[in-house]
């Protein structure tokens, strides 16, 4: 890891507009998937984004790949400007820049093989020169990512959640990335699984030096494997740090809220434990709340919460959080 | 203590094209009055079906429900007629699902799917039944109950639904409740409202709960009692604080140690289980575990073991000793 930023995110925004009626359709209103996020992912770094369901962290990831065209703000990826690439540009930010999906289950053509699967990146990369080298090219990914490079001419409901799983890491990493979006890759595993899909992910990234970003909702594996942590609530990143000091002194409410909301396998300390239970659901990104958006669960809110919008400012070392009420 | 409910091996299996789906294989528990059992296991091993079995709730044909009984109250629950189980369902047994939306009738509001059945099991008027079912809401945190009697189940959030269903379930008052996973599609901070929730109503009516999940977390938080299932068995049965203490069984310590720790700074690399669970549409031989088993040795191949003693509140079903490594003797 190292101190230039390969991915920088300035004042991001996603909105979706909401349309009523068939034939005319007419324009509504927006989702505000994501609203003004600002971040930077250093090279070789893993950056974590967390938060629950709803709150824009998958937006975040298409929007900075490219895959849904940016509303507002700008993206930065090895100095490619994602929103003006064009042609050989996008060609080559589409080859450096992969995804790996929240689905094992949707993501993959069901009725290509593994070989078609994996080797499409390839392909549209032109990075082989012959069949037979993109046939090696293939076992050799499969065999990187623990699969037996015999299964090459299988389909995927022929593999387990965890193989394809695999399989999908496979064809990520196909076309020689050096950033990877990450999009809750373990979350449809099993427990017993799951542990094997994260130290694949940590050792390919000491291997070939990637760049991860790492979504998702488990709050514990995140710890683990991240470096950063980003904490989103509805559409806005309310706090990051480094990782031990965001679990360690985390300073937003709702970060202290979801971090104490996270159960401990370990029954003594479990039941010992101070929980924040928050009211209520999360309001929805179409009207989302005046002020903070965190104001309507908030339970250390306070009137102004209600008027201002807080500043996302930095703290401490590297420490940053959007709320009024942090000194 | 009596328990509340026994169960003696149980085995549910179902017909398929394919084959027969061995999905719970011989499975022994007991519940006690008041007391939370937590079953734990990974996708497929049969928790679900394992307390469908009990509540008379499988779809048969393909399913068949091949031998075991259930003994609550005296009674044997897999030999009940329809009419007879239909009395203890809902009203002294309840069930909350694992998918909220495909359980709630959606073409119905909230408040007649609670007072139908408030109706139908207690007898109560249409005025009481309404009176009961707002106080039922508001007990589960839904705000403006009264109002939101006229809602359909679309207009509730994940959470909310999963709260109604508790409401529900709870409603004639059940001596026992299955939740199953009732956490797992939500997001911690309501997680934590649901537990919080259930402990509550727990501690207030005395009532017994079986909670199902895969979380290991969740688990330590609510259960006294916790059962192990792999494959169709349960392999494991411990008091909570014995089991995370000294998992014997090589698939929990497994399961444990799989696990990252948000209140510990990372020392390790996770510890992964190799390889994955057994299909279901092989006849079982041998330990369901053993392919994957780090200590296995030959005896594993050929024979099942069976539940043995390691303490009073602690069984386990493991040919090996696990802390000398030799198999056990006798
Ligand atoms: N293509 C789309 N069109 C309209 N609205 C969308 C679209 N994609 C996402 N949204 C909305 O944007 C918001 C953010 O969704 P997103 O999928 O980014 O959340 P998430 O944080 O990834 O949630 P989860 O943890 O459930 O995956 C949600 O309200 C969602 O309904
Ligand atoms: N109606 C059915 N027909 C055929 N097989 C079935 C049926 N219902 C369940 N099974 C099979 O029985 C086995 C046990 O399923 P069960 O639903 O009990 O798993 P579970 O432990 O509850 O898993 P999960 O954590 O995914 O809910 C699985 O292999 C499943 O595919
Ligand atoms: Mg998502
Ligand atoms: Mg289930």
């Amino acid at each position: 890891m190292d101190n230039t930023p390969l991915v920088i995110v300035d004042k991001l925004k996603k909105y979706f507009p909401i349309s009523k009626g068939l034939l005319f359709q007419k324009q509504t209103g927006f989702v505000k998937a994501v609203d003004g996020v600002s971040f930077v992912i250093f090279h070789g770094e893993t950056l974590g984004l967390v938060g629950e369901s709803g709150c824009g962290k998958t937006t975040v990831g298409r929007t900075i790949l490219g895959l849904y065209p940016i509303t507002e703000g700008r993206v930065v990826i090895e100095n490619f400007d994602v929103a003006k690439a064009k042609g050989v540009e996008l060609h080559q930010l589409r080859q450096k820049a992969q995804m790996i999906f929240q689905d094992p289950y949707a993501s993959l053509n069901p009725r290509w093989t593994v070989s078609a699967i994996i080797s499409e990146p390839i392909r549209v990369h032109h990075l082989v020169q012959s069949e037979t080298e993109k046939t090696e090219r293939v076992k050799e990914l499969m065999q990187l990512v623990g699969l037996s490079p015999r299964l090459i001419n299988r389909f995927p409901h022929e593999f387990s959640g965890g193989q394809r799983q695999r399989i999908g890491i496979a064809r990520a990493l196909a076309s020689q990335p050096d950033f990877i979006v990450c999009d809750e890759p373990i979350s449809a595993l099993d427990v017993s699984i799951q542990a094997q899909v994260v130290n694949l992910l940590e050792d390919l990234q000491d291997r070939f030096q990637l760049t991860y970003l790492f979504i998702a909702h488990d709050l514990s594996m995140v710890r683990h494997i991240c470096d950063r942590v980003a904490v989103m609530y509805l559409g806005a990143i309310v706090e990051s740090a480094d990782k031990d000091e965001l679990y360690e002194h985390p300073l937003h409410p709702y970060t202290n809220a979801l971090l104490s909301a996270v159960p401990i396998p370990d029954p003594k300390k479990d039941r010992n434990r101070q929980r924040i239970i928050l009211t209520g659901d999360v309001p929805s990104p179409i009207n989302p709340p005046s002020g903070c958006r965190f104001h309507t669960r908030c339970p250390i809110a306070k009137p102004h919460c209600k008027e201002i919008t807080p500043e996302f400012r930095e703290v401490g070392s590297n420490h940053w959080v959007a709320c009024h009420e942090i000194a | 203590m009596h328990p509340l409910l026994a169960v003696n091996n149980l085995v549910t299996q179902f017909v398929i094209p394919e084959g027969i789906v061995y999905a719970v294989n011989g499975i022994s528990f007991r519940v006690n009055p008041g007391e939370t059992l937590a079953v734990v296991g990974e996708s497929g091993c049969g928790k679900s079906v394992s307390m469908l079995s009990l509540m008379g709730l499988i779809p048969t044909p393909p399913g068949k429900i091949v031998s075991g009984e259930a003994i609550y109250d005296g009674k044997n629950l897999l030999a009940l007629k329809d009419e007879e189980m239909e009395k203890i369902r809902g009203k002294e047994i309840a069930m909350v699902f694992q998918d909220p939306m495909t359980s709630l009738n959606p073409v119905l509001t909230i408040g007649k799917q609670i007072t139908e059945a408030l109706i139908c099991h207690l007898g109560l008027t249409t005025a009481e039944a309404r009176e009961r079912a707002i106080n039922l809401l508001d007990m589960v945190g839904i705000p403006e109950a009264q109002r939101r009697l006229e809602d359909y189940p679309h207009q509730f959030s994940g959470g909310m639904r999963q709260r109604v269903m508790i409401a529900m379930a709870l409603s004639c008052e059940p001596n026992l409740l299955i939740a199953d996973e009732p956490t797992t599609a939500l997001d911690v901070t309501i997680q934590a409202q649901i537990v919080e929730l259930v402990l509550r109503l727990k501690q207030q009516r005395n009532m017994a709960v079986i909670w199902i999940t895969h979380d290991l977390g969740v688990v330590a938080g609510i259960a006294d009692r916790v059962n192990v299932m792999y494959a169709g068995l349960i392999v494991e049965e411990a008091n909570v604080d014995e089991l995370y203490e000294s998992p014997n069984h090589p698939y929990t310590r497994g399961l444990l140690g799989s696990l990252p720790r948000i209140d510990r700074r990372r020392d390790r690399k996770l510890i992964a289980i190799p390889g994955s669970p057994p299909s279901l549409l092989v006849k079982p031989k041998g330990c369901p575990f053993r392919s994957r088993c780090p200590i296995g040795k030959e005896v594993c191949q050929m024979e099942a073991p069976k539940l043995r003693n390691v303490s009073e509140n602690h069984r386990v079903a493991c040919w090996i000793d696990i802390s000398s490594g030799e198999q056990i003797s006798g």
